[in-house]
């Protein structure tokens, strides 16, 4: 199975400048282990104290996975996951 | 309808049925069209709330100068106000932002300071910030932290929508400062325990999420994860897409943010009706289109359209 999960601007240090890249894991907790894996280092960047850090957004297929089961998301093979910065809008 | 002064006119919005998008008789999707305040925008509400709930403070007197970072709206809203009750008015607002937003802004004689477009609203609010520390005498309502920002929508917007709409199942608004979701969703859920309440949040492309670093993210202080249902993103395309479907399929000439909105409204009615189940979602037509003509959104294909507004605040 394979989940492609785009990276922000910020973060792209740890992809060699890619801006998506594929990773596994049939949760959203499993995905990042892998993703750390991957991209040493991006794991950290996401997670703090085992939660997902404040101003990290995660969305599974455009729907933010906070109300999904946070680390806990179901993944399934083809589904897209972004990471994204909290910004302010208004 | 009539009223003693503009500023009395704020809210009673209509509430009208989009009979050619709803899916069927039992999905069906309302647009309460807040372009009909007095500046064209829901933000309306949320000026004349600011500054009424500083007076009751009395933190603002006649002459005062207000201070504000704002991405458009609510600055045009707070200009008017400003206006007609006596205030000065400085906007700090990203430089990324549409030129009628300025010139509306000069018209009321309200001051722009502009932000630097990488980092988008972050920025002005940096910005605004410090300028708030330098200059005490200035009144920066905030509209990012205010509660009067969700109250103006738990007095006014929630309660003209449960009575227009008894049978609402889903509220579905763009989240910026959150302030329309907060206020709106608490009174609803008070009411309707089983309401859903969504959140479309616009996704801008990259230059917008300029940070240096992750800890410069910003959640607004009223956001409050608790109140909300769920949360999508949409992208420029499906927020371009919708906002012209929805005037070739019922007239409403809207924003790109209500694109953005109307997104999500059509993915739950979609999901609703494949489900079998009946559906009443009211979402929020922030603002009409016309200060986003010059942003060449509303011309050309979809893909020429998206081109032009990259690297804008198009909510």
């Amino acid at each position: 199975m394979s989940v492609s999960v785009s990276i922000p601007t910020i973060l792209r240090t740890y992809t060699d400048g890619a801006k998506r890249v594929e990773a596994e894991g049939t949760t959203l907790a499993a995905l990042i282990t892998d993703l750390d894996t991957r991209h040493p280092g991006l794991g950290d960047r996401l997670l703090d104290a085992g939660e997902l850090r404040r101003f990290v957004n995660v969305y599974k297929n455009d729907e933010d996975v906070r109300f999904l089961g946070g680390l806990s998301t179901p993944l399934t093979d083809g589904d897209a996951v972004t990471v994204l910065p909290a910004v302010a809008g208004g | 309808m009539r009223y003693d002064s503009l500023l009395d006119s704020v809210g009673h919005t209509p509430l009208v049925g989009l009979p050619t998008l709803s899916p069927s008789s039992e999905v069906r999707l309302w647009a309460k069209l807040e372009d009909r305040n007095p500046t064209g925008s829901v933000k309306d509400r949320v000026a004349l709330g600011l500054v009424e709930a500083a007076e009751k403070e009395g933190r603002l007197k006649p002459g005062d100068t207000i201070l504000e970072p704002t991405s458009g709206n609510t600055g045009i809203g707070l200009a008017m106000v400003a206006k007609l009750k006596g205030y000065k008015l400085i906007c700090v607002m990203p430089e990324n932002t549409s030129e009628e937003r300025r010139q509306i802004l000069r018209m009321y004689g309200a001051e722009i300071i502009s932000s630097p477009a990488a980092g988008g609203s972050n920025e002005a609010v940096r910005v605004a910030k410090g300028l708030a520390a330098e200059h005490p005498d200035w009144v920066m309502p905030y509209q990012y932290g205010n509660p009067a920002n969700a109250l103006a929508h738990y007095h006014g917007t929630g309660p003209e929508l449960l009575a227009d709409l008894p049978t609402i199942t889903h509220f579905v608004a763009g989240l910026g400062t959150t302030g329309t979701l907060m206020g709106v969703g608490r009174y609803l859920r008070e009411h309707k325990p089983d309401v859903r309440i969504v959140a479309a949040e616009p996704r801008y492309d990259e230059l917008i999420y300029g940070l240096r670093n992750l800890d410069e993210g910003f959640v607004p202080e009223l956001y409050d994860e608790s109140v909300l249902t769920t949360r999508y993103s949409v992208g420029a395309h499906d927020a371009l897409r919708r906002t012209r479907e929805l005037l070739a399929a019922e007239g409403v000439f809207a924003g790109i943010s209500t694109g953005c909105a109307l997104h999500a409204a059509l993915g739950i009615a979609r999901k609703a009706f494949e489900a079998g189940q009946s559906a009443d979602i009211a979402f929020i037509v922030a603002d009409g289109g016309w200060k986003y003509l010059s942003t060449g959104a509303y011309e050309g294909t979809l893909d020429e359209a998206e081109d032009r507004i990259e690297g804008q605040l198009w909510a």
